[in-house]
């Protein structure tokens, strides 16, 4: 039974790496950039569902709900003002500022919101119970994982639905393919952008909530440490592939968690990092990652 | 009435000069050609009256709108349509998905019966609707470049090498399918290295060279000028 534990546990906290990892993947996969910014906005979306249920004590869902409105509108606000006016640019200039902004939103968090950690509330309680048990008892899960997986299958399902159904999610494909024929399509280029960076700001600021359920210090770098393994992720399953972003979290959090409960809680990390790079010596592209061989 | 308008223009890469004043126009109605070789400034025309490069000079207009400025995604809904250099499909889009983004700028309920055109002027594409566009052919890569250019219901079609790399006898359909398209109303601009089959279809041509316009005439006139015949016949 505590195999299936750690596997449950693996695949929750893989969910929570796959939910950021899709916004680092669709940003990358449209405006070939990696947003290193993007771990902080779940950050401040955490921050924002604190505070809208501690301080002014609104309902949970009502706080989740801000949270995503406030980093939705910050994504959007992040790349009209720091990405934007590097369209152009050389690829490093792009990555500085991105880890500049990053450095921005820490030390904007540290003077808003104090570095001394807060403590995540516990939303996810029915029946005024934490968790359910099954098997009588032998395998108890949580709420917050339960949900956390459950939100990533709908997260899934409907960006799967957006991008392969609807106009705008085609465009944003056609977009990350080619800009200049996009273009001449008549997508306006610069929405479509700036629509992924709002998508993916939205997103990262579920994984917050998520995030801090159920690991509930808060402080202003919790978000950088997910941040980067859900870059890794990301990379692990192929970057710009939306599947590849899920296939990577889920496997990061099971190797992450596996690592942790059978071979050394101090070296899991290490673990995580040296199963990327066989993977990337292997398959560059990552696990779901394509080249794409253009026809003359 | 002149359809599209072009009047000194000058494009630059860098330091690079690479449109000379050129000026050209193209009425309602006609296929225009401009031909050259490889580097003369056809594309990088094309480019800019499809406000993907910008002209530092001059005006572009088309039916008498100033669309110099205008941003290249909204010059589709004026009517102007582009096929590419290099066709630059959605290689991992379906057929049917490359043709809807298409018709990106037009009304959800056209979208259907603009695709059963397409499929008419293209039945190989029919054949092939739900593959992945980057598993097809050359030529079926152009056919699939031209329908969705198609696609916004161009008043101006503007083609950029849409015989490159294409074994004669395609060449062949791609150009009766133009001049059907022709037949039926869509005003066209051809950019062609192969001056031949282009002058052959064409109603008026200008022959780029570096960047200027060096000639212009009737297609007839220029298949028959000794100097292109020399340069660009192979004779």
């Amino acid at each position: 039974m505590s195999f299936l534990n750690f596997l449950i546990s693996g695949i929750s906290l893989g969910s929570i790496y796959a939910i950021i990892a899709l916004g680092y993947t669709m940003v990358y996969g449209i405006a070939k950039m990696l947003n290193f910014a993007h771990g902080d906005v779940i950050m401040v979306g955490a921050y924002i569902c604190f505070y809208a249920v501690f301080s002014f004590e609104l309902p949970p869902i009502v706080g989740i709900l801000m949270a995503i409105a406030v980093c939705t509108v910050l994504g959007i606000v992040i790349e009209k003002l720091a990405y934007k006016p590097l369209r152009s640019a050389p690829s490093l200039a792009v990555l500085i500022t991105a880890i500049g902004v990053s450095y921005f939103l820490q030390n904007a968090a540290q003077l808003l919101w104090t570095s001394s950690p807060k403590v995540f509330p516990r939303f996810f309680n029915f029946g005024g119970q934490a968790s359910v048990s099954f098997f009588g008892g032998q395998l108890s899960v949580s709420w917050t994982t339960i949900i956390t997986i459950i939100t990533c299958i709908i997260i899934m399902l409907a960006l799967t639905w957006f991008t392969g159904k609807t106009k705008r999610g085609k465009a944003m494909r056609a977009c990350s393919e080619d800009k200049g024929a996009a273009q001449l399509m008549g997508i306006n280029v610069d929405a479509t952008i700036s629509m992924t960076f709002a998508i993916g700001s939205g997103l990262a600021a579920i994984a917050g909530v998520l995030l801090c359920s159920a690991y509930p210090t808060l402080v202003p770098t919790t978000g950088s440490m997910p941040g980067i393994k859900a870059f890794t992720a990301a990379v692990f399953g192929g970057i710009g592939s939306i599947p590849g972003a899920l296939l990577g979290g889920l496997l990061l959090g099971i190797i992450e968690i596996m690592a942790k409960a059978y071979i050394s809680t101090q070296l899991s990390d290490a673990i995580v990092f040296a199963v990327l790079i066989i993977v990337l010596l292997v398959k560059p592209a990552g696990l779901l990652g394509k080249r794409v061989n253009e026809k003359v | 009435m002149a359809l599209l308008a072009v009047n000194n223009i000058n494009v630059y890469y860098g330091a690079i000069h690479a449109i000379k004043d050129v000026s050209f126009h193209v009425d309602e109605g006609e296929i225009v050609t401009l031909i050259g070789a490889n580097g003369a400034g056809k594309s990088t025309t094309l480019q800019t009256v499809s406000g993907l490069l910008r002209s530092k000079t001059g005006s572009i207009t088309f039916e008498d709108k100033n669309i110099s400025n205008t941003a290249a995604h909204k010059l589709v809904t004026h009517g102007l349509a582009q096929v590419p250099d290099g066709r630059r499909i959605f290689l991992q889009m379906t057929v049917r998905e490359n043709l809807e983004m298409g018709a990106f700028t037009q009304p959800a309920a056209n979208v259907e019966r603009d695709i059963e055109t397409v499929f008419e002027y293209f039945p190989r594409l029919k054949e092939r609707e739900k593959q992945i566009a980057g598993t097809l052919s050359g030529g079926e890569q152009q056919m699939l470049a031209m329908g969705r250019a198609l696609m916004s219901n161009p008043k101006l079609l503007m083609l950029d090498e849409p015989s490159m790399g294409l074994a004669p006898i395609l060449v062949e359909q791609i150009f009766e399918i133009i001049q059907n398209l022709h037949k039926n109303g869509t005003t066209i601009l051809l950019v062609e290295q192969n001056a031949q089959a282009a002058l052959s279809i064409a109603d008026r041509a200008y022959v780029l060279e570096t960047g200027k316009i060096i000639m212009s005439g009737t297609g007839e006139e220029l298949l028959k000028s000794p100097e292109i015949k020399k340069a660009y016949l192979g004779g």
